[in-house]
Order: C-alpha cells, then sequence, then structure tokens
C-alpha cells in the first residue's frame, strides 16, 4: 500500500480507500483518472495539487474545444 | 458576426492605414518600414524593401520628386525626413544577394513599347517579369528617354546605364534609332497583343486615337487605356512636360502595365483597382508628443550621408501608426495587437465548428467599458464587439462556464429571497420615488444605503420614498445572456409598476446605465444628481484637502453627473486634482464585464495601472471601484463616506468586504430594515445556514482567492454530516468532504469543534466526479 493509500480512510464503511479508475466528466466529456476510492461506497479522493492543476488545465482545454 | 460586418469592422481600425509617405508616393514604397531598417543599421534590408516597389533604384533614388517630404508627419515639427537622401544612401549602401537564376515564367502575349524612357521600362519590366515577349521601339541611341535630359551631376550617364541594364537581362527585344511615330497605329498593332505608347511629351506622333482639345492622347485615369482597344498609353506624353515626375511616370507605367497583363489574360482591366496612384492617407497618428531631431547635414552633398548619416536621420522617422486605443487600453495591449486583427480573431473563434477557440478569454477578459470607442478616431467600440461575440458564444453554448459563473451567481443570490425586495415606504400603498441603491453598495457600505434612504425621506417631505433591493442585472448582459438579462428587467419593470411607476433614484451608474439603456420608460434620477439639486443631507464640515476623482467608466457620457460629484465636493471643500484620464476619457477599475472573474492578471494590471495615475487620495462614487483600488492599498472614498462620515482616514482604508461577506451584509441590510422599518421579519432560512464555522484569517484568504464563499463550506458541511460521506485522514485526523451545490464541486478538510466547525482548508474544480451529490 502507497503511503497515501494508507492515509485515507472512507469514514463512513470504515476502510481505506484503494486506487481505481474513476469517470471523470466535464463539457460532454467523460474519461477514466486512476483515484483512490472507497471499494465499497465509491466516494473518490481528489488531492488539492490535482484539482487546483491537472485539472484546471483540462478544464480550460476542454472549454476551448 | 457574418462577413460583411467582419470587413466593416475591419474597416473601421486604421492602424494598418499606409502612412503618408507611402500613400502619396505614385508607387508606394514602403519608406516607413524601409527607414526602420535603416535606423537599425541594417541596409540591405532596406534596399530590399526599396527595390520590391522601383525597378530602377539607382536612378529614382538622384531624381525622384519625392511628393512623399510635403506629409511627412516630421515636418509638421521641423524640417520632413530626407528621404530621397535616405534611398539614395539605402542604394549607397545596401547589397542585395545575387539573385538565383529562377526559370522565367512564360505567358503568351507580344507587347510592343513604344519610347524607352522610364516609364516604357516600367512597362517593359514588369511584363517581361511575368513571362510576356517584349520589343522596345527607342527614338534614341540609348535606352533612357527624357532621363538624358537630366542634369549628368545628379544622374551621371553610367547609373543610366547601369539600371537598364536589366531591361537587356530580361531578354526584352530592344530596336535603337527607330522612330515609328508616324506609322499607322492599327498596322503596328496587328503585329501586337497590345500595346504601351510612352514617348515623351515632345514626340511628333500622329497616331490615330481621340484627344483632348490641347491634342493630348486621352487615356482612362485607372488603366491607361486609350480610344483603341489594346492599346495603353502613359509617362510625359501626357503631361507635356519634360521630367515632370520620374516616379510618376513609372506609377504610369506600373499601373498600365497591370492593364495589359490583365487584357492579355482577358479578365477584367477595370475591377478592384483602387488607389493605384498617389491617395490620401487615412493612418492616424497623435505627433503631440512627439520631440524634436534636426535633419542631419550630410558632410559630402555629392555621395550624399555616410552610413552613419544616414542611421542618425532614418531615427528621426516617427514610425507613424495609431495604436491610439491600445495606448490608453492595458486590455488591448495585454494580448499583444491591435483592434483590425482582434476583430479577425474574433471572427474565427465564432466560426470554428471543431478546434481550440484561441480567442474566448480575449473576449472575455474585456470590461466593456467603452474607452476604446472613445479615443478610436473612428470610434470603434470592441466592447461591442465583444458584447456581441460573448452573446454568439452563449447562443452557440461555447461559452467556457469559468469565465462568469461565479458572478452571475452573486447576482441571483443578489435576486434571490435573500436581497431582493420593493416596498411602499411603510403606510402607503405606492411611491412617488423609490431608491434603488443596487448589490454593490449594499454589499460594501450598507450602513450608507439605510441612512441613504432616511434621508430621501426628509429631503422629500411631501413624496413617498419606497426601496427596492437587488441587482440591476449588469453581470447578466456582461456575460453575454440577454434572455436572463430581460428576465430580470422583466421584474424590475413589475415591481415599479405595482409601485405606481415611481422615479428611481439610483447611486450605482452602473444600474444607472442598465436602466437608462434598457428600461428607458422608467424615470430615473442619480443619487448625486439628486443630492447636487436638493443639497447634501447631512451637516457638513467643510475641509481644505486635495482628492483626485476617479469617475466610474459607466459615467463616461453622463456629464451631468461626473458635474454634480464636483459640486459637491466643492460643498464639502475639496480641491480637484484631475486624473490624466478622467470624464469620457476614464478607465475601468476592472469590475466592468466581469474581466475580474474572466482574467484576475489582467485585471490586477489594471487596476494598479489606474492606482498610480494620481498622487492624492481618489474619491469615487462606485462602490466597486472604491474597494478595489483600497484593496490595493490605494486611499480611495465613496463620494458617501466624505458626506456621511466627514471623510475620516479609517473609510479611506478600510478594505471592502469578502465575498462571502457581501453576501452577508446584503442580507443583514434587508433583514434589518425589514425589520426596523417594516416591523417584518424574513423567513425560509435552509439548514446548512445555521452551520457556524471558524476559520483563519489565513485560510480565510485563501478562500477568498479561490471565490469559495462561506455558504459553500456551510453545505458541503451540512451534506457530509447528514449522509456521512466524508473521507478521514488518518495522519491528521481531519474530515475531508465534497459536494456539487452548483457547478463546482468543493472539496473541504475540516473538523467539528462543540457545536461549530474548524475549517482546514478549501479547494475546487468544475469537473463532475461520482459521489459529489449533485441534483
Amino acid at each position: 500500500m502507497s503511503e497515501q493509500e494508507q492515509i485515507w480512510m472512507c469514514d463512513n464503511c470504515n476502510i481505506p480507500l484503494q486506487p481505481d479508475k474513476v469517470d471523470v466528466a466535464y463539457m460532454g466529456n467523460a474519461f477514466p483518472v486512476e483515484l483512490l476510492k472507497c471499494p465499497n461506497c465509491g466516494l473518490v479522493f481528489i488531492p488539492e495539487d490535482l484539482a487546483l492543476g491537472k485539472m484546471v488545465d483540462v478544464e480550460k482545454q476542454l472549454e476551448d474545444k | 458576426m457574418d462577413q460583411k460586418e467582419l470587413f466593416a469592422l475591419e474597416q473601421q481600425c486604421i492602424q494598418e492605414c499606409a502612412p503618408p509617405c507611402t500613400a502619396a508616393c505614385p508607387i508606394h514604397v514602403d519608406v516607413r518600414a524601409m527607414l526602420a531598417e535603416t535606423a537599425r543599421g541594417d541596409f540591405s534590408a532596406a534596399l530590399k524593401i526599396y527595390q520590391k516597389s522601383v525597378p530602377f533604384p539607382h536612378i529614382l533614388s538622384r531624381v525622384c520628386d519625392q511628393p512623399c517630404q510635403n506629409v511627412c508627419r516630421r515636418g509638421e515639427i521641423e524640417e520632413s525626413i530626407a528621404i530621397r537622401a535616405l534611398e539614395r544612401a539605402t542604394v549607397n549602401h545596401g547589397e542585395l544577394p545575387e539573385e538565383k537564376k529562377r526559370p522565367m515564367p512564360k505567358r503568351s502575349g507580344y507587347v510592343a513599347v513604344v519610347g524607352g524612357g522610364i516609364s516604357g521600362l516600367t512597362v517593359a519590366y514588369d511584363l517581361a517579369r511575368k513571362g510576356y515577349k517584349i520589343t522596345i521601339y527607342e527614338a534614341g541611341p540609348e535606352l533612357g528617354g527624357g532621363l538624358w535630359k537630366a542634369d549628368r551631376d545628379y544622374l551621371p550617364a553610367e547609373v543610366i546605364r547601369e539600371d537598364v541594364e536589366v531591361i537587356y537581362e530580361l531578354g526584352v527585344e530592344v530596336d535603337l534609332n527607330t522612330l515609328i511615330d508616324q506609322i499607322h497605329l492599327a498596322e503596328l498593332r496587328s503585329g501586337f497583343d497590345a500595346i504601351y505608347i510612352a514617348v515623351g511629351p515632345h514626340a511628333t506622333e500622329n497616331f490615330e486615337l481621340e484627344r483632348d482639345q490641347y491634342g493630348i492622347i486621352k487615356v482612362d485615369p485607372v488603366t491607361f487605356a486609350t480610344s483603341m482597344d489594346g492599346v495603353f498609353a502613359g509617362g510625359g506624353l501626357l503631361w507635356g512636360i519634360e521630367m515632370h515626375s520620374s516616379v510618376t511616370s513609372i506609377s504610369e507605367g506600373r499601373r498600365a502595365g497591370i492593364s495589359i497583363d490583365r487584357y492579355l489574360q482577358k479578365v477584367s482591366v477595370t475591377a478592384s483597382r483602387v488607389n493605384e496612384g498617389p491617395h490620401a492617407s487615412c493612418l492616424y497618428t497623435d505627433i503631440s508628443e512627439v520631440g524634436p531631431r534636426s535633419l542631419i547635414v550630410m558632410g559630402d552633398p555629392d555621395f550624399g550621408y555616410e552610413w552613419h548619416e544616414a542611421i542618425q536621420e532614418a531615427k528621426r522617422c516617427i514610425q507613424c501608426e495609431c495604436m491610439e486605443c491600445v495606448k490608453a487600453c492595458e486590455y488591448l495591449r495585454e494580448f499583444g495587437r491591435y483592434p483590425r486583427r482582434y476583430v479577425r480573431e474574433i471572427y474565427n473563434n465564432l466560426s470554428i465548428v471543431k478546434g481550440t477557440r484561441y480567442a474566448n478569454t480575449f473576449i472575455n477578459s474585456c470590461s466593456l467599458c467603452g474607452l476604446c470607442a472613445e479615443i478610436c478616431p473612428e470610434n470603434l467600440d470592441m466592447g461591442a464587439v465583444n458584447l456581441k461575440a460573448r452573446q454568439a458564444m452563449v447562443t452557440q453554448n461555447r461559452m467556457p462556464a469559468s469565465a462568469h459563473d461565479f458572478g452571475l451567481r452573486d447576482m441571483q443570490f443578489s435576486n434571490s429571497d435573500k436581497f431582493l425586495m420593493a416596498r411602499n415606504a411603510p403606510g402607503t400603498t405606492a411611491s412617488d420615488y423609490v431608491l434603488f441603491p443596487g448589490c454593490q453598495l449594499s454589499a460594501s457600505s450598507p450602513e450608507h444605503v439605510e441612512r441613504v434612504y432616511g434621508d430621501l425621506q426628509q429631503q422629500l417631505p411631501d413624496s413617498r420614498v419606497g426601496l427596492m433591493l437587488g441587482c440591476c442585472g449588469a453581470p447578466a448582459n456582461w456575460a453575454g445572456r440577454p434572455d436572463q438579462f430581460e428576465s430580470i428587467l422583466a421584474a424590475w419593470r413589475t415591481h415599479l409598476q405595482a409601485m405606481g411607476n415611481p422615479k428611481l433614484v439610483l447611486p450605482c451608474s452602473s444600474c444607472y446605465q442598465v436602466f437608462q439603456k434598457h428600461l428607458p420608460d422608467v424615470e430615473i434620477v442619480s443619487l448625486w444628481d439628486f443630492f447636487d439639486e436638493h443639497g447634501l443631507p447631512a451637516d457638513v464640515t467643510v475641509t481644505n484637502r486635495t482628492v483626485s476623482i476617479h469617475d466610474p467608466c459607466s459615467t463616461r457620457y453622463e456629464g451631468h453627473m461626473q458635474d454634480s460629484i464636483r459640486h459637491i465636493l466643492g460643498r464639502l471643500g475639496y480641491q480637484i486634482e484631475e486624473l490624466p484620464r478622467s470624464r469620457e476619457r476614464t478607465t475601468c477599475c476592472s469590475y466592468g464585464g466581469m474581466m475580474w472573474l474572466a482574467n484576475p492578471n489582467l485585471a490586477e494590471k489594471v487596476v494598479q495601472k489606474r492606482i498610480q495615475e494620481g498622487e492624492a487620495d481618489y474619491v469615487t462614487y462606485c462602490a466597486m471601484c472604491r474597494d478595489n483600488f483600497v484593496g490595493r492599498g490605494k486611499r480611495t472614498w465613496h463620494i458617501l463616506d466624505l458626506i456621511y462620515n466627514q471623510g475620516i482616514d479609517e473609510q479611506a482604508t478600510r478594505r471592502g468586504p469578502n465575498y462571502s461577506q457581501r453576501h452577508e451584509n446584503r442580507a443583514r441590510l434587508k433583514h434589518h430594515l425589514l425589520t426596523e422599518i417594516w416591523g417584518e421579519t424574513m423567513d425560509g432560512s435552509q439548514p446548512y445556514e445555521s452551520i457556524q464555522l471558524n476559520i483563519a484569517e489565513e485560510v480565510q484568504a485563501r478562500l477568498e482567492q479561490r471565490l469559495i464563499l462561506v455558504e459553500d463550506i456551510q453545505r458541503v458541511i451540512e451534506y457530509a454530516e447528514r449522509t456521512r460521506r466524508k473521507l478521514l485522514n488518518r495522519q491528521t485526523g481531519h474530515y475531508l468532504a465534497y459536494y456539487r451545490p452548483n457547478t463546482v464541486t468543493y472539496w473541504v478538510e475540516y473538523l467539528p469543534d462543540g457545536d461549530a466547525f474548524t475549517i482546514f482548508n478549501a479547494y475546487s474544480h468544475r469537473m463532475e466526479v461520482p459521489g459529489s451529490g449533485s441534483q
């Protein structure tokens, strides 16, 4: 288990998050991204640097397409 | 925007008009570019530019009568640029790379040129290079015609011979000592496909062509066609003067050459032939700031400028261009071009079906303030172009959500039950006047709104004064959403009708602009005009300070409002130091058009530029202008700060509320007014609103920069706590939850702390991920 996986728990299901493919969508485009996810309820984790970095770039690209 | 509109807009921007020198030049030498290269010391590049227009550079750079000099803008300050001398320097000091021998194009067509002067030689040069077969008939023993009559000191024989050598190199057949001016033209015509007659002013020709009353051959002034099909004429014979103007003769030869080429290609000889000869320049150049720089005197007039002299002389060129709007507008400067290019980019952006829309940010960054239109000699309004473009993007469903979303939601908040209200004064059923303070004054200085309302009632004892709270709808207009805008306007219309069509009293000039332009039936008065007419409401302490006025951009054409503010300041005892750009040339604080949302970096530059334009403290009469300036450390008062608080120092440095506090202030204002004045209570608060948050100042600043409101955080926590959908960080023990209450997914890191919640961090994104509880 990676460091991140050990850190993050789903509070409700009380189990650690695990890497999984998650569909992320914007402006009618959906694509799979590997994220930490609760194997039971599907709650996901998006780290701050991803949200403010790569995701913003992709959002901008899709907005200008 | 269709192509016709695009073309009209492109025409409106004159930046690409030829400068006066080039326009006045019969062959349109690009003098400005040539001198720019010379000033850099690159004579070869300058020569390349010169030779592009000039077939015989050694000759013309000595004998040109330089009509360019008369119109040179430098000449309005002192002596014009010595353009011909610089052309000669270019020829003397520049070198052209050996031209690669290209296989000559071949075109079928055999052209006779009658007369080997500079006009005939130009036709031969141009047409031979196009691949036509040419024969020149010259009466004299050498090519050159009238050039041989010029002063030999000026134009030595070897210069003529060297330059005309190119005619032989181009394979032109030359029949010297051949006088053919007495033969029948029809006979000559039968041996050729076209003829150019350029026999000079004193020839004894007797060709059977139509002539004017002085016996000069009649030609079409554009095509140089004579009365005989396929026969063209030009040069000195049309003018009757020897060496009248070599450059004009070259120009006529060139234009006749174009006609002959088209005639032989069997296409229209007359179509789209504008500005081929000398014409007036449409370029505007402000030379008021150009400093003096005297003419460089040649050390050796026989040789002409030495290279270092030429460089200095070329540096005197003003490099005429317009760029008026770009100089004045930080936004137009930011993108590195000028409106003619910008409108083309906007057009392309709107026409793209598949591919990247590069101009989205450009279109959304404009403050729509109208300064460019005011400054432009042709009144081109990029704001109007951008607003239409935004509307088109919305219609095409191509407007980036991130551009205006936050501003539109702020507007929706203001027009929700949280803030929206319309009331007649207690105990009345209609109103004569209604105060409409707008959303931002209410957010920024709610206490002023309450005070103004009370004072209006006092100042109008015989009138019924009502109150209406909400946002006028300007953000919807700026965002290019006419449907949304219209429905807000319709709501105002309904409210005002129900109140008996009162007169609206408006402190905000953006609201004023909206009502004036879009609800012209509603009677409106600016609060400042009202105060100017009815007197100031409070007892004023007269001060003796100097301030500068920042006129909000929405008052650009509201001189009466600007006057009222100056009168009010006068009454309060303030001395006014006008900013260099004020009144109709005022600039936007960066709030207009939602520039601050679409392009925060540019907005920062715009505000910084404005606050550095004046040393004195600023006074303005728009809450957003005030808050933007104070936020960057510029001491600025809202005019109401001066009227009600005697301009105490704390008011000039009081930072405006953050985005969450703006909501809160509006909601509180409504609540307070309803309770205090109308004795009503507000109902319908949402469960999340009762959630108490502890947010450290440093976290608060981060939220502000990320456009995350307290209510967004409250919603996330309410959702997470209710559904138990949250993550636990085992290292920190903090919870992390996410929720998407609108078009944004918010993430909040928090911990419960008694009845409240401590917030450690929050961030957001627009992409949708599973589990965000979006409705």
